[in-house]
């Protein structure tokens, strides 16, 4: 009996909070057949928008991947002064409000930013257009490749490195072929992170868009524009393909986490 | 660095790989830093900046007015109580995945990531979905701060699963045989050897799940309904100022969840670090 009563109040809270809600979506989405989910999922602006949002993640995707990797490398194995310092700001987005990413975006690119005032001087429009939503889904998504590599190459050490270094390979040879092959699955797994958080980022998109219908609608933008406008169908829809992309995700985490949760 | 070779070659080869490395660290450093003072601190800074562009006076009067404080309070209210409700069922949860075996806890352990994984505005609508308007079980939560809690419960529920399960992983279960072989119910072995033991772990996932909560819009911005004074949250606020063209009012109030922000990781992270005292005696 003792055994069952953490059993059951954990798994009744997880299928209160998580699960049953979960189901509901997809249960609410078909409710009324099939041919008015598909009518909402290729309405043209509905269409946009799922671009949008594949657009502004294979842009921040790569480029966080790359800076993540790179960061990791320098915390890990160099030294220089204000590592501590550089690590908090790595990880500073986790600590802040989307609106807080939103807004402070939102006032370096506006008419009278600091930024802002150049560029559009210079015809440059990044607020409210898509450059916008690129720099808040960077912005919100910069820690995940740089916190799943550094502990990684911690644990591995740089032998092999080193060992590659005195055979005569160049940095970059030693690299491609020593390091980036030893920290694949935690880069996979930060950008598989980084994937998701780019793919599901509101609150800053929210400020930095203009929410424009058609020209700057990202796919989560699209949800709220629907409820909004009483379009259940329509936001019930594009819910059900971001949590069918959210699932896909979910397998792939557990796939590829490693395995040491659950003893 | 294994530069401490006698012969003179390889000292001057490793040398010079040492000057040009040194270079290219500098360099990759410069890159990386321009990119994160872009992308992150030159933001934050216009932030600060605006919030304090029309003086002290102006700030206080924003963070200050009647609205502002009672959306400040309910955020922090309702970050304090999904914080306590994450610290005893996210503890049991963690417990329940370490130490119980049952069909289905491989799915179950996945699950518990759905929140990392989801939008945060999907979240909200499966709430809704739920326990909403047209909730199938007749439970109707939409503009309440019940479900504020609730959709805070729900983007917040790993972070202590998540940082206790390791700690749970790690514990040897010498001292809890040992309590129990001389006399100790499973209550009080719990209380007294595993409880203070888990207490670090607890810790850490509170500091994310209350800096998560206080920041957190899309699960809340549609089941909550945004009442002002009744379910509105600070960040709902902030973007309440900003339509109204307020960017600098916006600006003082989003300061303030940044201090707030700040606090939490000091305040919490201090107390983890007075309760794991004894670990560096």
């Amino acid at each position: 009996m003792r055994r069952y009563v953490p059993r059951f109040v954990a798994l009744a809270y997880l299928t209160a909070v998580l699960l049953a809600p979960l189901t509901m979506v997809f249960w609410r989405t078909f409710q009324h057949g099939l041919a008015p989910v598909w009518g909402a999922l290729s309405n043209p602006e509905t269409v946009h928008a799922f671009k949008l949002t594949l657009i502004v993640t294979a842009i921040a995707v790569p480029v966080n991947t790359i800076f993540g990797v790179a960061v990791s490398l320098l915390i890990v194995r160099k030294r220089f002064p204000g590592k501590g310092v550089l690590n908090a700001f790595i990880d500073l987005p986790l600590a802040l409000s989307p609106v807080v990413v939103g807004l402070s975006l939102y006032l370096l690119y506006g008419r009278n930013g600091w930024f802002g005032s150049w560029l559009l001087g210079h015809g440059i429009q990044v607020l409210f257009a898509w450059p916008a939503i690129v720099l808040a889904t960077i912005f919100a998504s910069v820690p995940f490749v740089a916190r799943e590599v550094i502990p990684t190459l911690r644990e591995l050490g740089d032998e092999q490195e080193q060992a590659a270094s005195t055979l005569g390979a160049s940095g970059w040879q030693t690299f491609r072929r020593i390091t980036l092959p030893s920290i694949r699955w935690a880069v996979i797994y930060g950008v598989v992170l980084t994937t998701a958080r780019s793919l599901g980022e509101y609150g800053a998109v929210a400020i930095v868009s203009g929410r424009i219908v058609g020209r700057t609608e990202t796919a989560t933008l699209r949800v709220d524009d629907s409820y909004q406008n009483f379009d259940l169908t329509g936001a019930y829809s594009i819910s059900l393909v971001l949590a069918a992309t959210a699932v896909v995700v979910l397998i792939l985490m557990t796939v590829l986490k490693p395995k040491e949760q659950m003893a | 660095m294994a530069e401490s070779h006698a012969n003179p070659v390889a000292l001057r080869l490793s040398r010079a790989a040492g000057t040009s490395e040194r270079a290219g660290t500098a360099l990759s450093l410069g890159l990386v830093s321009t990119f994160l003072t872009l992308i992150v601190i030159l933001p934050i800074a216009a932030l600060v900046w605006e919030s304090k562009r029309d003086g002290a006076h102006a700030f206080w009067q924003v963070v200050s007015s009647p609205e502002a404080v009672s959306a400040f309070k309910l955020t922090i209210g309702a970050a304090a109580i999904v914080a306590l409700v994450n610290a005893v069922l996210g503890t049991v949860t963690a417990w329940v995945l370490v130490r119980d075996d049952f069909r289905g806890k491989a799915l179950v352990n996945s699950v518990i990531d759905l929140p990392f994984a989801l939008p945060t505005i999907v979240a909200g609508l499966t709430l809704l979905a739920l326990y909403g308007p047209r909730s199938p079980i007749g439970v109707n939560l939409a503009f309440t701060r019940t479900a504020i809690c609730l959709a805070l419960c729900f983007v917040t529920l790993p972070f202590v699963v998540r940082t206790v399960q390791p700690v749970l992983l790690e514990l040897d279960t010498e001292m809890e045989q040992a309590a129990h072989s001389l006399g100790a119910s499973g209550l009080v072995t719990f209380r007294r050897i595993v409880l203070p033991n888990l207490l670090p772990g607890i810790l850490s996932g509170l500091v994310l799940a209350l800096a998560r909560a206080v920041g957190e819009i899309g699960a809340v911005v549609l089941i909550s309904g945004n009442l002002p004074y009744r379910t509105e949250v600070s960040s709902v606020y902030v973007m309440g100022r900003i339509e109204s063209g307020d960017p600098a009012g916006a600006a003082a109030v989003a300061v303030v969840l940044l201090a707030t922000s700040f606090a939490i990781l000091l305040g919490v992270g201090g107390l983890r670090f007075l309760v794991t005292r004894h670990e560096r005696a």
